[in-house]
């Protein structure tokens, strides 16, 4: 098993000597991302502030940043890019499609509830 | 016995049997459907988290006004302690995978190590998170919630945050704590709070440089509004109901009662999940120690548990978005 590490990350872009190396390039890499995150938590760049399909720019960016970080700490701390194609894809896509769907349907929900609340004539401000 | 044996004529072909297309152990297969299994969990409470920011998208708290806190430093540092907090699972990440590195070298002696390094880090989230919780459950400032359920905080002129210690007038009460003994068993009540809002609106009357900040976010600036002196002033006669101090399930000082309810649940479960993987690596940590898996002649079993533990540092990542960034 030792010797059958996959040992490039950003597509072949960076090329590990050995798996030990490769993973703290990795928390490296982790947390230089995490410290972008907290940096742009603690200032919040007015730039950013601009609305962007219903969210704010900075909160796409925090998820975008998420997303990269869930990425890697599957890929290379959990050995998914070892494993086989379709063990991947049935933990993969199953979860993406699942949560994709479930996330869709409660914040649509969420925010007609939202309008209801701002826009009807409801009392909730007394 | 053997005649019984029935052989299909299919041994060695692709439907034969014994094949392992995945090519991964059976354990480590269904830890991975677990985890996926245990995502969907999680991914539906924060969805749902999800749904009642999105219902209560102008009231919800600022995450940066909540968490400001950092042990033995007194002031305002939002992000510091989480971004601790998230760097010490990520490092625990990294001496776990370290630990099935060395495992698959069959190399004892490091894998030792670096369990004991996990466990430690494990040990050092769960205290910090204590301690979130016990901040978060004491509350700092004090808050006035209205009639219709909303929270009322209170600022000085340069926009900081008022205790209501600092400005509340005692009076003379005759309201105690109603408790058991005094009258049937079974009725009784929390301890009262450490103002009445009669003392809070007297203060709020005797001091003129302190100010109302409503729940509702500013959408122009992303922060909370401020009213005038004399706005505030009818805003807390006419809507203020009673005085709020810390958290719990049914009031918190920081806003609507569903953000401290999500928080405990959420944080709460994800602690659960941190103690459990301690313990599971506690007894990796001592199987190593004996010798189970040398004698096994695999480390596979550090791997399956890294797997879950490396789960854990997933979801916390997540958690840390949504609850201290977004």
């Amino acid at each position: 098993m030792a010797d059958t590490h996959k040992l490039e990350i950003f597509r072949g872009l960076i090329k590990f000597k050995s798996n030990t190396q490769k993973i703290w390039g990795v928390l490296i890499f982790l947390s230089i991302v995490t410290a972008i995150e907290v940096v742009l938590g603690i200032y919040k760049p007015e730039v950013l502030n601009g609305h962007f399909i219903g969210m704010k720019m900075l909160n796409w960016i925090f998820i975008l940043l998420t997303i990269v970080k869930a990425y890697y700490i599957t890929w290379d701390f959990m050995h998914m890019r070892d494993e086989t194609a379709s063990l991947r894809r049935m933990v993969v896509w199953t979860s993406v499609f699942l949560i994709c769907y479930l996330i869709f349907i409660l914040l649509q929900e969420g925010g007609y509830v939202g309008n209801v609340f701002t826009n009807s004539y409801l009392k909730h401000d007394f | 016995m053997d005649t019984t044996v029935v052989n299909t004529g299919t041994e060695g072909k692709t439907w034969g049997g014994g094949n392992k297309p995945l090519k991964a152990s059976y354990g480590k297969m269904m830890m991975w459907f677990f985890i996926l299994s245990d995502a969907l969990t999680f991914s539906g409470f924060l969805a749902s988290y999800g749904f009642s920011r999105f219902k209560f998208s102008e009231i919800w708290p600022i995450a940066d006004d909540v968490f400001t806190h950092v042990p033995f430093i007194h002031g305002d540092y939002p992000m510091i302690f989480v971004a601790f907090m998230t760097f010490i699972l990520i490092m625990s990440s990294v001496t776990m995978v370290l630990a099935v590195d060395a495992g698959h070298k069959m190399d004892k002696s490091k894998t030792t190590i670096y369990m004991f390094l996990t466990i430690i880090g494990g040990l050092i989230f769960l205290s910090s998170q204590a301690y979130e919780w016990t901040t978060f459950i004491k509350g700092e400032y004090g808050a006035v919630e209205t009639h219709g359920g909303n929270i009322i905080h209170f600022v000085d002129t340069d926009g900081n945050r008022v205790a209501l210690k600092d400005f509340a007038i005692t009076q003379p009460t005759d309201r105690v704590q109603h408790e058991r003994k005094n009258g049937i068993w079974y009725s009784d009540e929390k301890k009262l709070t450490s103002f009445t809002f009669n003392e809070v609106l007297a203060g709020f009357k005797a001091n003129d440089d302190i100010l109302v900040k409503t729940t509702y976010t500013d959408n122009a600036t992303g922060h909370k509004t401020v009213l005038s002196r004399a706005e505030s002033l009818t805003e807390l006669e006419t809507k203020g109901k009673n005085v709020v101090e810390g958290a719990n399930l049914v009031h918190n000082e920081y806003g609507p009662p569903l953000f401290a309810n999500y928080f405990f649940f959420i944080t709460g479960f994800h602690g659960f999940h941190v103690s459990i993987g301690v313990l599971l690596n506690i007894i990796i940590f001592f199987n190593v120690i004996l010798g189970t898996y040398e004698k096994r002649n695999s480390y596979e079993m550090v791997e399956k548990v890294g797997l879950y533990w490396h789960f854990v540092d997933l979801v916390w990542v997540f958690v840390f978005t949504f609850f201290y960034l977004v």
